[in-house]
């Protein structure tokens, strides 16, 4: 009998509805019981089915019920709401246990401040490029506008490598900076150029607070028709205040470089004195950031780029440097012994 | 360089405050690092002349001066030895700020009584001033000092310490320095006028010069003083050597010193007593030469090496030192003084291979001008001959050999704004050209000039040079900023960048700190990678020039910069320690650049942490070392497969191959033990080792879309059973080559009881899927006996009940 099955399947409902303890169980109830595959749906569609003499108590009583259901399940779930709270107050945790570690590694600031940079560079249309860390005398110093016995070459003390040609010459180094790779690339591409090469770099020098024998540079070039001094001014201010800060003064200042001319220092407001003077910045208020200037026209032609119709400017940088004066670090052998409880404050 | 504004300031007004003078020479290339006032702080000092000295009626060794000081005079008490009656000193009032003579300390001066005698005010030595140590008596000033005037005016002086760049040698020099101030401020240069008497006697009659090897020496001048009186310099020109830091020696020598401080030109002046044969030879040095220098050392010269010399032997290191043989002595009465230009290389070479540099050579290796020692020549002879009472022989030698004709350049109005981005008309750019000694002729085009460069000027040879000389002048900060504007280059992908990117972020998510380690190390620390102390494997590429044994070699692998910091870092780390470093080795290649091979390499402690509250973290293990390859393989979308290896440096038994595509790529495994001991680690480590190149190919290629499955998937359990020695890998392989099988996991392995002795258990969970059709239980059945059948067939294996 159809009346039967509905008792049936009222008890056995609020039988059920007795143990509910959570929402998603209720959830689980209400499609069991009131949703459209339930049987109490079924029975309701198929009342027409059914002889005229049932159909009505039928009718009736499965209403019933199904309004007795809605109500409990409302009723139900107004009392798992409630007893929400309860629950969480009876398992009270100690929230100042440590948690569980999960181990992580940090990046080396070398590495972090190079993303830095090479980001800042990215963002202004400069491709990252790479050379070799040991490299040809001719890269390192000749096409760079320093020939043999040229004076600037005593500002690279150079770590030469142990070979030696039949003539006798030794022309293997480890390169002094990053400038090589502005000949390599010139050397392989045509104008327009806009590059920034990061890597390794190598002096034989003894080393103290403030001097590394192998140390990181980054290196930029940018060569087309029209490019000015202006914009050399523009790019590195715009680079320089990206990264110590929008509030920086930047000074651009008459320097030597062999392979540019003009050249150019650029320099910020010291971090510490905020340009007063101070032991950071030698009294003079400012910190030199960077080298840079217009390509060199005997830089140009030894390329085969015509200095008549091109120009450029070129630029590099010491890597550390940033990192301490950022952090105020002052030994710059701290990066490379690799101690973890230096590194991991990074 | 150090130069005295005092001295500056008799070529050039100097109006602007130094600051800003040093400001604007900073700004135009000439850097300023520090100015220092002398005499800042001399308030209540003045001159003095001392009138009288008596003895102190109750002290033998304190003396009473009186000293004159205009206004008045004052009587003292003083201890100074050098008391002399007619001598001017300096003398300070009560109230004045002095240095301690026996502390050290700023004092300020009160009135004393010195052993019953009142005595207001001192008589003051160079200490009790703060210019020098010298302390074992008075200051004496020279008699012209007036009397009465402040210390500060008569002495006081500021010395700018400036960084002159290698292009510009005519800036170490005042008149260099003047020149550049000039520019700067338009004020007037006034060059000093050199005119004196000479004898009847010419200088040949003397001497004369050959020059052996004229492209070593282009230039060389001489001039020569009879009678001359070898004598102390006066005070003026001891206190300007003193203020750019030279030391004053004699009359003779310190003008030599002075006119190179003055106008660049080093100059030399020989003993002409000394000169055997009356004839000077300019040449290269036989091999194996010998000479003393002035310093009294015995060099030993070469044949790229340029001397001096005369008939018999050299007696000077060109450009370098001078002789001993003919140094100028205080029995000295005739004196040849040279004026020459050597060849900038030769100079710095022989100073390298002497380690001997000095003033001279510091100059000359920087290239000097040919034009300079003559002029420099004119201005010591003269001077000499004021301060020695000589004679000067009539006449000069010069031999010139290395004459050079300078063209003019070109600059128009269009070059200078196509470099700088600025318009600066042709009356702003003579104008500018012209302060800096530059001449400018008129040309056809009224947007272009004609620039001849002034004589002192080596470093101008192209339009670029002057571009630079009217951008400093008018200063950088007028030139606006702007942003590149032209069209952006074509951008080529970078796949190395990117991959190490992301082994990089993968490897720190893993817990692995990163390090960079050095690229140069020792025999020693690489020979520790083997058991048996070798080098394995590769030549390494040797240093020339090392700085010491410990950077003597480049390095051929991560592997010992890596395995020091760990030892180093586990004293004071309490254990789980990852480590990784990705970077160049450098590999011999017959005559070219060493192959740059760009590693990774990782190293996992098996020491591990104390315990959390939480429980034991696991032990660390090959597993966990091979757990890191999957996961880096995983996030580059590879699968790694695994083959047992014989590598040197690790635990026989306990090291494969990383193989992807069936190219080995790397090893992993367990250091061997005797590697471990040689670094000195405290428990085994495990190693990860990749080449970057033999990955980059597999890495870098693209991968095709997959469509997310659209049909439910099926999972289904097997147990198996097979023999102990099976290789898990290829019964993984079989049951991931099957059809529908989208993915198979282990989830146990086991022998022991119920399982048969010699047999292990592995049981798998395998999903099924199937891209087009919802799977059903016969289908996957087939599959799965299919499968069955084969692992039975092949290796052996049976189901486990």
């Amino acid at each position: 009998m159809v009346l039967n099955q509905i008792e049936e399947l009222a008890s056995r409902a609020f039988d059920e509805l007795g143990k509910v303890t959570n929402s998603r169980e209720l959830e689980a109830w209400r499609v069991h019981y009131l949703g459209r595959k339930s049987n109490l749906t079924q029975i309701l569609r198929s009342l027409a089915t059914l002889p005229l003499g049932e159909r009505c108590g039928v009718g009736a009583r499965a209403n019933e019920v199904k309004e007795a259901f809605e109500a409990s399940l409302a009723e139900k779930k107004k009392s798992l709401e409630q007893g929400l709270p309860l629950s969480l107050q009876r398992e009270s945790l100690d929230v100042t246990l440590p948690g569980q570690q999960v181990l992580l590694g940090r990046l080396h600031p070398t590495t972090q401040i190079l993303d830095e940079i090479c980001d800042i560079f990215s963002g202004m249309g400069f491709q990252v490029v790479e050379g070799p860390e040991a490299e040809w005398e001719y890269y390192n110093f000749e096409a760079l506008n320093m020939p043999v016995d040229h004076p600037a070459r005593d500002m690279f003390a150079t770590l030469w490598i142990d070979f030696e040609t039949e003539a006798g010459d030794r022309p293997m180094l480890l390169r002094t900076h990053t400038s090589p790779v502005q000949i390599r690339v010139m050397e392989k591409s045509h104008p327009p150029i806009r590059v920034i090469a990061p890597g390794r770099v190598y002096r034989y020098e003894a080393t103290d607070a403030t001097h590394e024998w192998m140390f990181y540079q980054v290196e930029g070039l940018a060569v087309d028709k029209n490019i000015t001094l202006a914009d050399l001014k523009g790019t590195l201010f715009e680079f320089a205040r990206r990264l110590f800060g929008g509030g920086r003064k930047v000074r651009f200042r008459c320097d030597y470089f062999p392979f540019v001319e003009p050249g150019v220092e650029v320099a910020i407001d010291c971090l510490v004195c905020g340009g007063a003077g101070c032991r950071l910045c030698g009294n003079s208020g400012w910190i030199e950031i960077l080298g840079a200037g217009m390509v060199h026209p005997e830089v140009l032609r030894r390329v085969d780029i015509d200095p008549e119709v091109y120009s450029g400017f070129a630029f590099g940088m010491g890597v550390e440097r940033i990192p301490m004066l950022r952090y105020g670090i002052d030994d710059i052998r701290l990066f490379y012994s690799n101690d973890l409880r230096f590194l991991r404050q990074f | 360089m150090k130069v005295s504004l005092k001295w500056l300031s008799e070529y050039v007004d100097i109006t602007a405050p130094l600051e800003k003078l040093a400001e604007r020479l900073t700004m135009a290339g000439v850097e300023v690092n520090e100015t220092q006032v002398i005499g800042a702080g001399w308030e209540n000092i003045v001159v003095g002349k001392i009138v009288s000295v008596d003895a102190h009626p109750n002290a033998d060794r304190l003396r009473l001066a009186t000293v004159d000081l205009g206004k008045q005079q004052i009587t003292v008490v003083c201890g100074a030895p050098n008391l002399a009656v007619g001598d001017k000193v300096v003398f300070a009032y009560v109230g004045a700020q002095l240095v301690d003579g026996h502390t050290g300390e700023i004092i300020q001066l009160k009135p004393a009584n010195i052993r019953g005698i009142a005595s207001e005010g001192m008589v003051c030595s160079e200490k009790e001033l703060g210019i020098s140590d010298r302390h074992e008596g008075i200051m004496v000033l020279s008699p012209e000092a007036p009397i009465g005037a402040p210390l500060s005016e008569y002495l006081g002086d500021a010395i700018f310490d400036l960084d002159i760049t290698p292009n510009r040698p005519d800036c170490l020099s005042v008149i260099g320095i003047a020149r550049e101030v000039t520019a700067l401020t338009g004020n007037k240069l006034h060059i000093p006028e050199v005119h004196y008497g000479e004898l009847e006697d010419a200088i040949d009659s003397f001497a004369s010069v050959e020059i052996i090897a004229p492209d070593l020496c282009p230039r060389y001048c001489a001039s020569l003083l009879t009678g001359v009186k070898v004598a102390p310099s006066p005070q003026w020109l001891q206190q300007r050597l003193f203020a750019c830091g030279m030391r004053p020696i004699n009359n003779i020598v310190d003008v030599t010193n002075y006119v190179m401080l003055e106008y660049g030109q080093p100059l030399h002046a020989f003993d002409y007593g000394g000169i055997r044969g009356k004839q000077i030879i300019v040449r290269r040095a036989g091999e194996g030469e010998t000479i003393t220098t002035l310093d009294g050392v015995e060099r030993i010269l070469n044949q790229n090496i340029l001397v001096i010399a005369d008939k018999e032997r050299a007696i000077a290191i060109a450009g370098i030192m001078g002789g001993l043989d003919t140094e100028v002595t205080d029995d000295t009465t005739t004196i040849l003084i040279e004026s020459a230009n050597f060849n900038q290389a030769v100079i710095h070479r022989g100073s390298i291979s002497l380690r001997l540099s000095s003033e001279a050579s510091l100059r000359f290796e920087k290239g000097l001008s040919r034009d300079l020692p003559l002029v420099a020549l004119k201005r010591a002879t003269q001077l000499m001959l004021e301060l020695s009472g000589g004679k000067v022989a009539r006449g000069l030698i010069d031999v010139y050999p290395g004459k050079q004709q300078r063209e003019p350049i070109l600059l128009s109005t269009a070059q200078v704004k196509r470099l700088l981005g600025i318009e600066v008309d042709v009356s702003e750019m003579v104008k500018v050209l012209r302060l800096l000694g530059f001449g400018c002729e008129q040309t056809e085009s009224s947007s272009q000039v004609r620039v001849n460069v002034p004589w002192w000027r080596t470093d101008i040879n192209c339009t670029a040079d002057l571009v630079e000389e009217v951008a400093r002048i008018i200063g950088y900060d007028s030139i606006p900023t702007t942003m590149l504007s032209a069209p952006l280059p074509i951008h080529k992908s970078m796949p190395m960048l990117s991959l190490r990117h992301k082994l990089r972020s993968t490897l720190v998510s893993c817990g692995f700190q990163e390090v960079l380690t050095y690229s140069l190390t020792s025999s020693e620390m690489m020979s520790k990678l083997s058991p048996e102390p070798h080098l394995m494997g590769l030549t390494p590429i040797k240093v020339a020039n090392p700085m010491s044994r410990e950077q003597e070699y480049l390095r051929t692998s991560l592997r010992a910069g890596l395995l020091s910091v760990l030892a180093r870092n586990e004293r004071y780390m309490e254990g789980g320690i990852r480590l990784f470093e990705i970077g160049k080795t450098f590999l011999l290649q017959e005559k070219d650049l060493p192959q740059e091979r760009e590693m990774l390499c990782a190293v996992l402690s098996s020491l591990q942490p104390e315990l959390s509250w939480q429980g034991k973290a696991g032990p660390v293990d090959f597993f966990v070392a091979k757990g890191i390859i999957e996961t880096l393989s995983s996030r580059l979308k590879l699968v790694a497969s695994f083959e047992a290896s014989e590598d040197e440096g690790l635990y026989p038994g306990r090291s494969a191959h990383i193989i992807i595509d069936n190219k080995k790529i790397g090893v992993i495994g367990e250091l061997h033990p005797k590697v471990s001991e040689a670094f000195e680690l405290t428990e085994s480590a495990y190693l990860i080792e990749i080449d970057l190149e033999r990955l980059l190919p597999h890495a870098a290629s693209p991968k095709k879309y997959q469509p997310t499955p659209r049909y439910p998937s099926m999972i289904r359990d097997i147990a198996l059973l097979v023999d102990e020695q099976r290789i898990y890998q290829q019964i993984h392989t079989i049951i991931q080559d099957s059809p529908l099988v989208d993915q198979v996991a282990l989830f146990d392995v086991y022998s022991g009881e119920q399982v048969p002795e010699g047999k292990k258990s592995l049981a798998f969970r395998i999903t099924y899927q199937s891209a087009t059709h919802t799977l059903t239980d016969e289908e996957v059945d087939e599959v799965q006996q299919q499968i069955l059948d084969r692992l039975s067939r092949e290796l052996g294996a049976t189901l486990r009940a």
